[in-house]
């Protein structure tokens, strides 16, 4: 049986879908057969973020509404043979999701994946809601600042109220902090909130910080997600966010303001 | 089809019911001055008053001691169409009068003393204030958006309420960590509900409807164990 696990936010364009196609990949990497899920329905991005979009056929509501199967619809990555992307439907609403539907496709994605990485859509609303319900994880996204933070926090609350494990009254959804396009530099003079701050309010397991990258819009434009950018740090970053997701006892990095020395400042401005 | 005779094997059950009548407040015990004002209502609401039951409250009647002809005024009353049923707030005089008239004796609490108890066989009043149904513990952190209500109790918060988030109680509440978010205590009107949190940076803290929001609450309290209560109709701040 895979893990389910949901890449969330509330507030829009703290970088989900980037997380999510990074993570997917990254846990792909490590040898698990992974899926990932695009749940924003009419709003599809995940599939241009991956590079996938010219390959596109059937979609998640397709699969749902049973007009083709799960095969069908699936887009195997090219970079990794254990990644599978299931795209959004552009061309309706979120209203096509259905309970069940989610339920049945998960179940079957299921039996053969040991993974499944489902790419929330911002808000509070059906899409995001159906994104949750049925996760064993949540990986909750944020940037450091306080309507981020705000957000994150009432999602935490729906996870911890309305999702299939609160309803059955098991064990409660494991949930991860991951703050994305953090500034050392720019917390530590107060323009943004450090991480120190973030954890008082939200007080999460931190997963990993992602470092504020040029790389990150470069890989998104080029549709290769970040994770593969060996050389940047917010590759890095999401490398050891992965590892720690799969128990690794790994240092965080780039939390710190790095000193830079003097012919670096020279040379970098 | 069952017989409905079989359906049932007592005659008739007692239940308990609760109806809400129009009372009679009358102020004078003059027949006339009674018949020529409910005339008047009831041409101005005829479908209010037909067959409608009516309890006459004597309570100030009883103050003067004046006993009216139940009699004469049973015929007014019925001849408007209204049904009157009983009285409530006589005095021993009056209710023995009301009770030869055919009229039933109400209890009322308000009233109580004014008829003693073997003269009100009605059930006893319901009790003005429930019994407290204990304390609500919390010992997750409560989360923006999130509403916790304590009914007829305390809250009790072993974490840290966010912003957004929404704390109430019929009674006091307590946080043993951070206070970001609103906090109500004594919502029924209890004033002497109190608040009490390690770490007040609340958006908004009330006690039995008396309220101050956190653009009115000087950030002295961060951070220091205090409690919050109303004296003199205003929220003070106290360390603890």
């Amino acid at each position: 049986m895979a893990r389910i696990i949901v890449v969330t936010s509330g507030k829009g364009g703290v970088g989900k879908t980037t997380t999510s196609a990074a993570f997917a990949t990254g846990l792909a990497l490590k040898g698990f057969r992974t899926a990932v899920i695009d749940f924003d329905v009419g709003l599809r991005n995940l599939d241009l973020i991956m590079g996938c979009e010219r390959r596109v056929v059937y979609d998640f509501v397709n699969v749902i509404n049973q007009e083709a199967t799960l095969n069908q619809a699936l887009i195997r990555d090219k970079r990794c043979d254990n990644l599978f992307i299931l795209p959004a439907s552009q061309t309706r609403d979120k209203e096509s999701l259905t309970k069940e539907g989610v339920e049945r496709v998960l179940g079957e994605l299921g039996e053969t994946f040991d993974y499944i990485v489902c790419d929330s859509p911002a808000g509070i609303e059906r899409g995001a809601t159906l994104a949750m319900y049925f996760a064993d994880d949540a990986i909750v996204v944020t940037n450091p600042e306080v309507s981020s933070v705000r957000d994150s926090d009432r999602m935490l609350g729906i996870l911890a109220s309305k999702s299939r494990r609160a309803e059955a009254g098991g064990e409660p959804i494991k949930e991860y902090l991951l703050l994305t396009r953090y500034s050392p530099q720019r917390a530590k003079i107060g323009e943004m909130l450090s991480v120190d701050d973030v954890q008082e309010i939200l007080s999460l397991h931190l997963l990993g910080v992602i470092p504020d990258s040029r790389a990150v819009l470069n890989a998104s434009n080029a549709g290769s997600p970040v994770i593969l950018d060996e050389k940047s740090d917010a590759g890095r970053a999401y490398d050891d966010a992965v590892r720690r997701y799969l128990g690794e006892d790994v240092p965080h990095r780039f939390i710190a303001a790095e000193k830079k020395s003097f012919i670096s400042r020279l040379f970098r401005g | 089809m069952l017989d409905p005779s079989q359906a049932y094997d007592v005659p008739f059950e007692i239940r308990a019911g609760s109806f809400n009548l129009p009372v009679l407040k009358l102020t004078s015990d003059s027949a006339d001055a009674i018949a020529g004002l409910l005339a008047a209502r009831v041409q101005q609401a005829p479908d209010f008053f037909r067959h409608a039951p009516v309890i006459l409250d004597l309570h100030e009647l009883a103050t003067r001691d004046q006993v009216p002809d139940f009699d004469a005024l049973l015929q007014i009353l019925r001849g408007s169409g209204l049904t009157p049923v009983g009285v409530r707030g006589g005095n021993a005089e009056q209710n023995a009068a009301a009770d030869a008239a055919g009229l039933a004796l109400l209890a009322e609490g308000k009233h109580h003393e004014s008829h003693p108890a073997t003269e009100s066989p009605q059930p006893t009043p319901e009790p003005i204030r429930p019994p407290r149904q204990g304390t609500k513990i919390i010992d997750q952190p409560i989360r923006s958006g999130q509403r916790v209500y304590a009914n007829d109790g305390d809250l009790v918060v072993i974490a840290t309420v966010s912003p957004g988030a929404e704390l109430m109680a019929d009674g006091n509440i307590h946080v043993y960590g951070s206070l970001r978010g609103r906090a109500m205590a004594g919502v029924k009107g209890d004033l002497d509900a109190r608040i009490f949190c390690l770490d007040l940076q609340a958006e908004l803290i009330a006690i039995g409807g008396h309220y101050k929001v956190s653009e009115n609450l000087d950030g002295t309290a961060r951070g220091r164990p205090v409690q919050i209560m109303l004296r003199d109709n205003a929220l003070i701040i106290q360390d603890l």
